[in-house]
């Protein structure tokens, strides 16, 4: 991994946002580029040389995705627009079906908005009921809280495997071995945990997975659906079209691919997928073990500096991810983010779409700093000098 | 105005804004909430309406700088306003963050954001009461 791999990192930058999205190696800018330069042509349709390529190298990509996350079947990975839409095929193309009026599903405070409005849906159409797991002191989800929530009414257990504002990892492998002892499905939003941890489906055990390809270099507009084969040959299509059926006359008489196709209607994101081929050998070829254990030293080196600044408040002292939470006494999140900005820095201020997150935490708003394995000390250094100068930010924060 | 002017203003504003908090006998007051999409300003604003004229408003909710002080500048110049006065003076304000044409005898303090549009990302910051004042204006004028 070279800085220079990443054209974005030419300009004067220091990008501390990698949990909103990531930045693009050129490898995988160049092969978006050479498909939609040399052939750039539908998969699964046309019968000739440029389609069968298309074809070949989007098929290729679904087995990359599959070790990738060590899927034991082929058909459990299904290209999707992003976590978002996985997850909302997971809660309406599964659970809609499976579930009844007065099931529990189970999630927590600090999730994603995307892992609580596909489940209030369903408690808005269907009358199931969304329970939260209590956490601990740090805002942690342990063993315990779990087993104290479940019910014989409780169907889903619906984590984060890590979290985007918090950034600690749940313990997912022991919380669903507990789940299915009780007959309870689990459902890992993956979206901050595959891009930063060595993912194994087969060892965590999980029915359903998802994540994005924009925040682990690939392109945006892409994601992964991860299911057990023998639950997704259950999962009702909520894309009915091209590139899904095999026949069709009459609405009896309606035959659809088999999976993982069933659930792709319509023209697939190609250009992306083709990109996200890439994006998966770039990360492979650095070691996700790497990329964790780096990230966890770029972590610890900035709390360091930053638990010496007296007037930061910080959300998540305690933490497994590159995730630090922040605010500054007296200054509200957006200026400072502002004041970063006129440096070049980017964060994220705001409720980072974890707005039940407040409950627990008591804050609202906070800066939010994410690291990826391109981040140096030195950027570090950089945001601790100018997080140091109080003065110097309320000055220049408007 | 110059730039040592125009923080004085705004830093005053954010850091003493008038009126801010729920009125006492907020029932007499139309209520509006603003807030933008990044949602993270987010402003509640208490108008009281007497005889088609402005004759307070209070303010409440989490906001930055910008906001805040644009905020509270806003109600020290229309507190006491008309109807049409007040949609004149927030027609100006829209045009001086839009970088068009406008009355700076109208503003007041408000003049203080005048160089606001070099910076587009508080644009909206700077807008933000005005989209709150707006609605309770149209819904006012609606009754």
């Amino acid at each position: 991994m070279n800085i220079s791999d990443f054209p974005m990192l030419s300009q004067d930058l220091i990008y501390f946002d990698n949990g909103a999205t990531t930045l693009k190696p050129k490898c995988v800018i160049d092969k978006i580029n050479d498909y939609y330069t040399n052939y750039s042509v539908s998969a699964h349709r046309g019968d000739y040389d440029l389609a069968y390529r298309v074809n070949t190298e989007y098929e290729q990509v679904r087995e990359k995705v599959q070790k990738f996350i060590n899927a034991k079947d082929l058909e459990s990975i299904v290209f999707t627009s992003g976590s978002t839409e996985s997850l909302n095929m997971i809660a309406n193309g599964f659970f809609k079906n499976y579930l009844e009026s007065g099931d529990e599903v189970l999630i927590t405070t600090s999730e994603h908005a995307s892992n609580v409005l596909p489940w209030f849906h369903l408690e808005n159409t269907i009358g199931i009921k969304v329970k939260y797991i209590p956490l601990d002191d740090h805002h942690y989800v342990t063993l315990d809280n779990v087993k104290k929530v479940i019910t014989s009414k409780t169907k889903v257990i619906a984590l984060a495997g890590v979290t985007n504002v918090i950034g600690d990892l749940r313990p997912i492998k022991e919380i669903t071995s507990l789940a299915h002892a009780n007959n309870i499905f689990v459902v890992m939003d993956g979206a901050q945990y595959v891009p930063h941890f060595k993912t194994d489906v087969e060892d965590l055990d999980v029915d359903f997975l998802a994540f994005s390809a924009h925040k682990m270099c690939g392109p945006t507009g892409l994601g992964i659906l991860y299911g057990k084969k023998e639950l997704l040959e259950e999962m009702e299509p909520v894309r009915f079209g091209g590139g899904m059926n095999e026949s069709f006359d009459t609405p009896s008489e309606l035959y659809f691919k088999e999976l993982p196709h069933r659930l792709e209607g319509g023209t697939p994101h190609v250009a992306g997928v083709l990109g996200f081929g890439c994006a998966i050998d770039y990360l492979s070829s650095i070691g996700m073990d790497k990329i964790s254990e780096y990230e966890r030293h770029l972590r610890s080196y900035a709390m360091e500096k930053l638990l010496k600044i007296p007037y930061l408040d910080i959300l998540n002292i305690e933490s497994d991810a590159g995730i630090i939470a922040f605010n500054v006494d007296d200054i509200f999140s957006q200026d400072v983010a502002y004041y970063l900005n006129k440096y070049n820095i980017c964060v994220r201020a705001g409720s980072h779409c974890a707005k039940n997150l407040k409950s627990e935490t008591g804050v609202k708003n906070s800066v939010r700093i994410s690291f990826y394995f391109y981040n140096t000390e030195s950027e570090i250094d950089d945001l601790v000098e100018l997080l140091s100068n109080k003065e110097k930010m309320r000055i220049e924060m408007i | 105005m110059d730039e040592e002017f125009r923080r004085e203003i705004i830093m005053d504003h954010y850091t003493r804004p008038i009126n801010r908090k729920v009125p006492d006998d907020k029932d007499l007051y139309l209520k509006v909430n603003t807030n933008n999409e990044s949602c993270i300003d987010n402003l509640d604003l208490y108008i009281r309406f007497n005889d088609g004229k402005i004759v307070d408003i209070y303010f409440d909710g989490e906001a930055c700088a910008i906001s805040t002080s644009s905020c509270s500048i806003m109600i020290k110049n229309l507190i006491g306003k008309s109807i049409s006065e007040a949609r004149e003076y927030i027609k100006n304000f829209t045009n001086m963050v839009d970088e068009k044409d406008y009355d700076e005898s109208l503003l007041n303090e408000a003049n203080a954001y005048n160089n606001i549009y070099k910076q587009s990302n508080r644009k909206h910051c700077a807008l933000l009461p005005y989209v709150g004042i707006l609605k309770a204006l149209n819904e006012y004028e609606k009754k």
